[in-house]
C-alpha cells in the first residue's frame, strides 16, 4: 500500500511570540521490511533561523528549528510518500507469562529495541493499582503474549468510549481510566500499563491512519489528527507486536508508524518553547491519501 | 577524638588544651565571634515546613572535626581511586554499554532509573571528562574505619558552605591557627579555579556557574562560590542557543559561553530534551552538548552515578577494572531485583535499612525511609514477588562520635563527613578539609539539619608546619576579572534596575505618608481638601486606614527585597543588609501599634535608613555597568514621581497648601526658603523641583543623570548615531534645560511623566530582555 501523507499544525499565539525553538517528531519512520518513505518535506512557516534534523534515542527521526523574529502563527507543514507492507502474521506458539520473565532476565541490551526501556515507569506513566487489576482480569492463564495483548486490549475497547471532549493531552491515564472516556493517546496509555503490570514490556507508538476507508469497510476512528497504539515485545522470537486499542485491532497497512516510545513524552509531534506573554490555540490537520 | 584505650588522641590535644585554657564566658565570647561573621556574611540555612520557607541562623558547632594527616591521606587514596571508578562507570552508561552487555550491571537498574538520561548517549562530553569535580559522604565505623555513605555528583557540593565555616572558625581561634599545624583550604580552590579557565579551552569564552534560582534551598551558596571563583552566576533563561552555541543573554547582547558549572539538577536542564515541565532549563542546551561546544562541570545525567542500587555493584566492578578491591568501601548494599541478594535482605532484616533502589538520596538520610526503629517498613513478603528490582537493602552502620558543645560541656555525637575532590592538570586533589554533619541526639541516623544537627568545619593538622598558599599565588589568577565588565546578564540588570525603582518609589510614598500624617497632627482631617488631595491624586485612591497607606511603601520594600535576593552575586552584602533592616523596621513599625500622633516621627527614622541605603548605593557601589542601572532605576523613578506630584500639585485647582506640600514632599523646603525667603509660588517651585541642575530631588537632575549613565551602556555608540533610548533621553533633558519655570504646566508636566515611562520601556527593550 501507498499513502501520500500531509499534516499541517498550526500555532496561533495572542501575543507575538519569539525566540522560538521546536522539537518535532512527525516525519513517518523508515522501518526495513515494512515502512518505505520514498519521498519526505518538513516545511516551517516563519522560515526558520536554524534547522537540525538528528535521530533521537529510539530511532525517531527529529528536526530542531528556531524562530527568533517574534510572530503570531507558526505553521508546519509535513508531506511525505510511503509505502506499507503488512506486518508478517502471527502464527506458531509463543511464550507465556513466567516465560517472558525468564526471557527478560537475561537480556543484556541497551539499544533502543531493547524490551528492557518498556518495563515503566516512563515520563508520564506509573503503576495504578485500577488499571493493573482490570488487567489481570482481562487475561485467562497460560495465553501465550500476543493472544494477552489482543485480551486487554480489547478489553479497554470495549470498557472506554472514544470522545474526543472527555480529555486533553495532559490527561494521566488514571484519570482517563477512571472516567472511562478517552481518544487513542489515552486508551494507549492505559494499554501500556496494564501490560506492564502483568510483566509485558509494552511502548508508545504514534502515527497516521488511513483516512478513507476501503470499499465496503468502516472509517476507523482517530483520523483528523495523528494517531497511537501500543507495542508490546513477545519475547526474543516474536519481538514486538503492535496493537491500536482504540480500534481493538493488532496492526496492518491501515497504519503508518512515526515514532517509538515509552510513551508521549518520548515521541509529542511538537515540544516547543518560546517566549511569549499571552496564550495561544493550536490545530493540527491530518490526510492519508492512498496512491493507485 | 579518643582512641581505642580511652586517651585523647594526639591531634586533638592541642586544641583541647587551647579552649581548656580559655574561661567560659571568654569561650563563649569566640563561639559568638564567629557566628558574628556568619550572620553578616549572610550564611543562613533554609528550612522547608510545609509551605514556607524560612532562614534560620548558621549551625556551626565551634568545635571542629580534627583529621590526623596520615588518616586524611589514606581516606584521599580511597577517595581518588573511587572517583576514577566513577569516571569508568559513567564513560560507560553513556557509551558503549559494557557494564550491562556484560552482565556486571543489571541493564533495568539504567533503563527504570529516571537519572539516566537516554538523550545523552552518545554525548562525549566537550572537555574529555565526565566528571570533574567530586564530593562524599563518609562515615566512620566504630572500629575507626571509614565508610562512603553516598556519591556527590550533582547533589549540592556545599564547597562555598566549607570556605564559610573556615572563615568563622578562624575569627573564633584566630591564634590557635597560627601556631598549629591546620592544614589551609585556600590553595584547592585556588588550583580548581585555575582547572576552569584550563577546561574552558577557547580563551574568550565565559564561565557562568549555572543555578536554578533564588528559590533553590542552596541559591546563597551559588551566589558565594561564583563571586570567590570569579565566575558569573546564571539562571537557564539567561542562557539561549545560537548556531549550536550556549550564549549568555548580556546588556551588550548575547556572549559565548564555554564552560558551566552546572547546579541544576541535570534533567531539568532542557525542557526540549530532557523533562518537558522543567520551567528553570535552557532550550536546546542538550543539542549545544552534542555539538560538543560547552565544557560542564559536571556532565549532564552524570548524578546516574548517585542512584543508590550502583553501590551494590561498584565493589565488584572495581575489582574487576582495578584489579583490586575498592581502598575505601561503600555501605554494603544490596539490590532486591536479583533473588539472592533479595534472600539476603529478607534473612537479615533486622540489620537493614530498606529503600528504594532509584533514589539519590543517601539511605541513611532519608526519611521517607523506613528504618531499624521506624514503624512502618514495607512488606517483604512482597519482596519475593517482582518489585525487587525497585529497592535496596543497606546495612545500617553504627557511625562513632565527634565532640560538640553543648550546655557548657563537650558531648559526643554521632558524624559524617563530605570531603570534596577536585580535578585539576595534576590530577585528582583533595580538600584538606571538609564538612561535617554532627547529629543532634544519639541517633546516628538523624542527619538532616532540618531536624536540629549541626554542621563543622573539619581540619586536617600536619605533622610539620603547613604552607600557607602565598599572595603571590593568588596573584597568578589573572583571568579572574577581565570578563566581568562586559558580561553583565539582562536578568540580572533588570532585577538590579527594579530594585532601585522600587526603593525610590518606598521613599516616595514614606514621605506622602509623613506629610499626610503630620496635617493630620496639625488639626486636618481626612476630609479636609488637602488629605483627599493626596490620597487620590498622589496615592492612586488609597483609603483612610493608615495601615492600607503603609502599603504603598511596604509593598515595594518587600518586591525590592525579592529583586534584590535574586541578584545574590551582584549587590553587597552590606546593600543588602541594609535593605533586610529597612524592610525589618518597616515591619514592626506596623506590628507596633503605634499612636496616629507618632506616625511622622517613626516615618522619619524609617527615611533615614532609606536615605542610607541610597548613600551605600552611590558610596560604596563599584562603578560597574550593574550599579548603572541600579542608579538608572532611581533616577527614573524619582523623575517620574516629582513629575507627577508637580503636575497634581501646581495646578490652579490644588488645595490650598498643596505648594507647602510639593516643598515638603521633595525635601526642598530648606533650599528654597535660602533662595526665596516668601511664601512658595508656582514659579518658584517649578523651577527648584522641575528644572534645578544642582537638586537631586528634581526631573532635570535625574534626567540629566539618567542621560550620562545611558551614554556609558555597552552598546552604546559615543560620537555616532544615536541609539533610540540615547535620543529620546536627551530630547527630554534639553527639554525641560530650554524651558522656562512657568512653562511646566500640569499638561507638560503629565506629558514629561510619560515620557520618562516609554523611556523606561525603551532601555529595558534594549537591553533587559
Amino acid at each position: 500500500m501507498i499513502y501520500d501523507i500531509r499534516l499541517t499544525i498550526s500555532h496561533q499565539y495572542a501575543v507575538a511570540a519569539g525566540n522560538g525553538r521546536h522539537v518535532l517528531r512527525v516525519l513517518p519512520r523508515a522501518l526495513p521490511g515494512r515502512q518505505r518513505v520514498t519521498a519526505h518535506l518538513i516545511a516551517a512557516e516563519p522560515a526558520p533561523d536554524e534547522r537540525r534534523d538528528s535521530v533521537d534515542f529510539f530511532g525517531n527521526a527529529q528536526s530542531m528549528i528556531t524562530q527568533i523574529e517574534a510572530h503570531q502563527k507558526m505553521t508546519i507543514r509535513m508531506s511525505s510518500r510511503v509505502e506499507v507492507t503488512a506486518p508478517p502474521d502471527l502464527d506458531g506458539a509463543g511464550t507465556d507469562l513466567s516465560g517472558l520473565a525468564q526471557t527478560l532476565k537475561q537480556q543484556r541490551s541497551l539499544d533502543p529495541e531493547s524490551p528492557l526501556h518498556y518495563l515503566g515507569p516512563s515520563p508520564r506513566l506509573s503503576p495504578d493499582a485500577a488499571i493493573c487489576a482490570f488487567a489481570k482480569a482481562a487475561i485467562s492463564d497460560g495465553a501465550d503474549i500476543p493472544a494477552i495483548v489482543e485480551a486487554v486490549g480489547k478489553a479497554l475497547h470495549g470498557h472506554i468510549t472514544f470522545d474526543a471532549t472527555a480529555t486533553d493531552v495532559d490527561t494521566g491515564a488514571a484519570e482517563a481510566f477512571a472516567q472511562r472516556r478517552g481518544v487513542c493517546q489515552d486508551l494507549s496509555h492505559i494499554m501500556i500499563l496494564g501490560l506492564q503490570s502483568l510483566g509485558i514490556p509494552a511502548g508508545y507508538v504514534s502515527g497516521y491512519l488511513r483516512t478513507l476507508p476501503p470499499p465496503g469497510g468502516v472509517r476507523l476512528e482517530g483520523v483528523d489528527a495523528m494517531h497511537a497504539w501500543v507495542r508490546a515485545w513477545c519475547g526474543p522470537d516474536r519481538g514486538w507486536v503492535e496493537y491500536d486499542p482504540t480500534n481493538a485491532t493488532f496492526i496492518g497497512t491501515d497504519h503508518i508508524v512515526v515514532a517509538y516510545g515509552r510513551d508521549y513524552a518520548d515521541v509529542s509531534p511538537v515540544i516547543g518553547r518560546l517566549r511569549s506573554s499571552g496564550g495561544q490555540v493550536h490545530a493540527q490537520s491530518v490526510d492519508v491519501a492512498v496512491v493507485d | 577524638m579518643l582512641a581505642a584505650d580511652g586517651s585523647v588522641k594526639p591531634e586533638w590535644q592541642g586544641f583541647l588544651d587551647h579552649i581548656q585554657g580559655l574561661d567560659p564566658q571568654e569561650l563563649r565570647n569566640r563561639f559568638a565571634r564567629g557566628d558574628q561573621y556568619l550572620r553578616d556574611a549572610g550564611v543562613l540555612y533554609r528550612q522547608y515546613d510545609e509551605t514556607v520557607s524560612v532562614d534560620r541562623n548558621w549551625p556551626l558547632s565551634h568545635i571542629p572535626v580534627i583529621l590526623d594527616e596520615a588518616e586524611w591521606r589514606d581516606i584521599s587514596e580511597g577517595l581518588i581511586q573511587r572517583a576514577d571508578l566513577l569516571e569508568y562507570v559513567v564513560r560507560d552508561l553513556y557509551g558503549p554499554g559494557d557494564l550491562v552487555a556484560s552482565g556486571q550491571l543489571p541493564g533495568t537498574l539504567l533503563t527504570q532509573n529516571p537519572a539516566w538520561l537516554r538523550p545523552m548517549v552518545g554525548v562525549t562530553p566537550a572537555n574529555g571528562n565526565f566528571l570533574n569535580l567530586l564530593s562524599f559522604e563518609i562515615g566512620r565505623g566504630p572500629d575507626g574505619k571509614w565508610w562512603v555513605i553516598s556519591d556527590m555528583v550533582e547533589a549540592p557540593s556545599t564547597a562555598g558552605f566549607v570556605i564559610e565555616n573556615r572563615v568563622a572558625m578562624t575569627k573564633a581561634f584566630p591564634s590557635f591557627f597560627n601556631k598549629s599545624n591546620i592544614y589551609r583550604i585556600a590553595g584547592f580552590f585556588q588550583d580548581f579555579q585555575q582547572q576552569l579557565f584550563h577546561l574552558r579551552g577557547n580563551k574568550s569564552g565565559r564561565i557562568a556557574l549555572l543555578s536554578p534560582g533564588p528559590a533553590n534551598q542552596n541559591y546563597a551558596e551559588h551566589a558565594y562560590i561564583a563571586r570567590y571563583l570569579g565566575m558569573l552566576l546564571v539562571e537557564g533563561e539567561d542562557l539561549i542557543v545560537q548556531d549550536g552555541h550556549v550564549m549568555v543573554r548580556t546588556v551588550a547582547g548575547p556572549k559565548p559561553l564555554s564552560l558551566l558549572w552546572n547546579r541544576v539538577p541535570s534533567a531539568l536542564c532542557d525542557p526540549l530534551e530532557l523533562d518537558q515541565n522543567s520551567l528553570i532549563g535552557t532550550p536546546g542546551l542538550v543539542a549545544a552538548l552534542r555539538q560538543q561546544q560547552l565544557g560542564l562541570v559536571n556532565a549532564v545525567g552524570a548524578a546516574v552515578l548517585e542512584t543508590r542500587a550502583l553501590m551494590a555493584f561498584l565493589p565488584k566492578i572495581a575489582r574487576k577494572h582495578f584489579g583490586a578491591p575498592l581502598k575505601l568501601p561503600n555501605i554494603a548494599t544490596w539490590w532486591c531485583g536479583q533473588d539472592s541478594a533479595r534472600a539476603h535482605v529478607m534473612a537479615n532484616r533486622d540489620r537493614m535499612i530498606v529503600g528504594s533502589a532509584f533514589s539519590t538520596v543517601p539511605l541513611m538520610a532519608d526519611s521517607s525511609d523506613q528504618g531499624q526503629n521506624g514503624t512502618a517498613r514495607p512488606d517483604l513478603g512482597d519482596l519475593s514477588q517482582t518489585d525487587g528490582r525497585n529497592l535496596v537493602g543497606q546495612e545500617a552502620i553504627t557511625l562513632s562520635t565527634t565532640p560538640t558543645y553543648e550546655n557548657g560541656a563537650l558531648v559526643a555525637r554521632p558524624m559524617c563527613i563530605r570531603l570534596f575532590l577536585a580535578r585539576t592538570a595534576e590530577g585528582w586533589q583533595v580538600l584538606p578539609g571538609g564538612y561535617a554533619r554532627v547529629s543532634a541526639g544519639d541517633d546516628a541516623k538523624a542527619f538532616a539539619m532540618q531536624r536540629g544537627g549541626k554542621v563543622a568545619d573539619v581540619w586536617v593538622r600536619g605533622a610539620q608546619p603547613v604552607k600557607s598558599p602565598s599572595l603571590l599565588d593568588a596573584g597568578a589568577a589573572d583571568s579572574r576579572t577581565p570578563t566581568a565588565r562586559a558580561a553583565l546578564p539582562s536578568r540580572a540588570a533588570d532585577n538590579l534596575f527594579w530594585l532601585g525603582r522600587y526603593v525610590e518609589r518606598a521613599e516616595h510614598n514614606m514621605r506622602l505618608f509623613r506629610a499626610y500624617h503630620a496635617r493630620l497632627n496639625d488639626g486636618a482631617t481626612h476630609g479636609s481638601a488637602l488629605c483627599v488631595h493626596i490620597r487620590h491624586a498622589l496615592m492612586q485612591d488609597v483609603s483612610e486606614d493608615p495601615n492600607a497607606m503603609a502599603g504603598k511603601f511596604d509593598a515595594p520594600l518587600d518586591q525590592a527585597l525579592g529583586a534584590a535576593r535574586k541578584i545574590g552575586d551582584r549587590f553587597s552584602p552590606d546593600g543588602m543588609a541594609a535593605l533586610r533592616a529597612l524592610v525589618s523596621s518597616a515591619e514592626t513599625l506596623r506590628e507596633r501599634a503605634i499612636p496616629l500622633e507618632d506616625f511622622s516621627r517613626e516615618i522619619s527614622q524609617l527615611l533615614r535608613q532609606i536615605t542610607g541605603f541610597a548613600g551605600l548605593v552611590h558610596e560604596n557601589m563599584y562603578r560597574s555597568d550593574g550599579w548603572r542601572f541600579l542608579s538608572l532605576g532611581i533616577s527614573i523613578e524619582r523623575a517620574a514621581n516629582m513629575a507627577q506630584l508637580l503636575s497634581r500639585l501646581v495646578q490652579e485647582d490644588a488645595p490650598d497648601g498643596a505648594l507647602d506640600l510639593a516643598l515638603e514632599v521633595g525635601d526642598s523646603v530648606v533650599s528654597y526658603r535660602a533662595r526665596f525667603s516668601i511664601l512658595p509660588h508656582r514659579r518658584a517651585i517649578t523651577g527648584i523641583l522641575g528644572i534645578d541642575e544642582e537638586n537631586p530631588r528634581s526631573i532635570r537632575y535625574h534626567v540629566s543623570r539618567a542621560r550620562r549613565h545611558i551614554a556609558e551602556l555597552p552598546g552604546q555608540n559615543k560620537g555616532q548615531v544615536l541609539s533610540a533610548i540615547a535620543r529620546k533621553i536627551l530630547l527630554l533633558e534639553t527639554e525641560l534645560a530650554v524651558s522656562d519655570p512657568d512653562a511646566l504646566t500640569p499638561d507638560l508636566l503629565a506629558k514629561v511623566q510619560r515620557d520618562i515611562w516609554d523611556l523606561a520601556d525603551t532601555l529595558a527593550q534594549a537591553h533587559l530582555v
